[in-house]
């Protein structure tokens, strides 16, 4: 069942003039894909891999819309060729709303593999990084999306386990 | 024929139409034969060619065309079920396929051996797939074009390139006057 959180986080995309995302889902972002869902103002096309799913964004920018993609943080293992070579060389705004698995009340051990490497990759492509621990740190969302439109570049939004536990 | 002469028969065909061209030697051949701003080259990225083509169709009405090979295709064989599950009139995915990696020394691809591209995009559900010679190709896009029908076009051609130079204009400067020629009337 979606949150207020979750209807908070698409209010901030359509306000900011987000009107396509492409997701691979995740169980923390399992809410707020339930309100994508629900909001005719954005095109929601899944993907089934995320370097796909920047193809269809880096597309639909070129079309005049104004992309987002919803992941978990296991994927920067799949994306970095895609980041570097695609978003970054062409220099395509793209904020990644990304689960941010493996922090503290993660069940799963494997996650915590990728959690270790997840902002070492993403300080090494130097892509702006933001990390939203506790509930109140969402309110940087908006800030954070018109920057990504301002610097023309992928910028990461890491939602941890105790963020949407906490957030309401 | 090899790719570069059936992009030459496409040109009369394509060359007012929007294209996303696949990395490599295609985006090099179509460069050196006709560079347009209706021309989005691939620098980088194997595999998205599709997939890019596939974003601009969802978010706007003109028609694109996406030239992509058999190897790129396989690398991202999921973005078949993605354009059969969200189809778009506008758009019109090309893989010229020559069962070989054409940019790294002509090593067979699976397309070349035993996996049909055709029947695998049929399987992923998309409605409108052809198989077509090389010679016949140009047709194809036009027929597609003319009915404005989401299509899927194969084309079987030989493996070989020609020698052409490496692209060197700046990316940014491909992606504005290609997001000025989406924009135009």
């Amino acid at each position: 069942m979606a949150k207020t959180i979750d209807r908070k986080i698409i209010t901030d995309l359509t306000e900011a003039g987000i009107d396509f995302v492409t997701s691979v889902p995740c169980k923390q972002l399992a809410g707020v894909i339930e309100v994508l869902n629900e909001t005719p103002k954005i095109l929601h096309v899944p993907s089934n891999k995320e370097d796909e799913g920047m193809g269809l964004c880096a597309g639909a920018y070129m079309g005049g819309s104004r992309p987002a993609i919803f992941m978990q943080n296991t994927a920067l293992g799949v994306v970095v060729n895609t980041l570097a070579t695609l978003i970054q060389f062409y220099q395509i705004p793209l904020p990644m709303l990304i689960s941010y698995r493996g922090e503290v009340g993660e069940p799963v051990a494997c996650q915590v593999e990728m959690a270790l490497h997840t902002k070492a990759i993403l300080n090494q492509m130097h892509i702006p990084t933001y990390h939203f621990h506790k509930a109140s740190d969402a309110e940087e969302l908006p800030g954070i999306l018109s920057y990504t439109q301002m610097c023309r570049k992928p910028v990461a939004i890491l939602t941890d386990a105790t963020f949407w536990r906490t957030a309401q | 024929m090899i790719r570069y002469d059936v992009l030459k028969t496409l040109l009369p065909v394509i060359s007012d139409e929007l294209v996303v061209c696949n990395i490599g030697a295609p985006s090099q051949e179509l460069f050196a034969l006709d560079d347009r701003p209706t021309n989005f080259y691939m620098l980088g990225t194997m595999g998205l060619a599709s997939s890019i083509g596939f974003g601009l169709a969802l978010v706007q009405d003109k028609p694109v065309i996406s030239i992509d090979g058999d190897g790129s295709v396989l690398t991202n064989l999921a973005t078949l079920s993605t354009i059969a599950n969200n189809p778009r009139d506008n758009y019109i995915l090309l893989i010229i396929d020559n069962g070989s990696y054409g940019s790294t020394g002509d090593q067979l691809t699976y397309a070349g051996k035993k996996t049909s591209l055709a029947a695998v995009a049929t399987a992923c559900g998309c409605e409108n797939v052809v198989e077509v010679s090389a010679e016949n190709t140009a047709d194809a896009v036009k027929e597609a074009l003319a009915a404005r029908r989401m299509t899927v076009i194969v084309s079987k051609c030989q493996s070989g390139n020609v020698q052409v130079p490496v692209i060197t204009m700046n990316p940014i400067m491909i992606r504005e006057r290609f997001m000025e020629a989406v924009r135009s009337e």
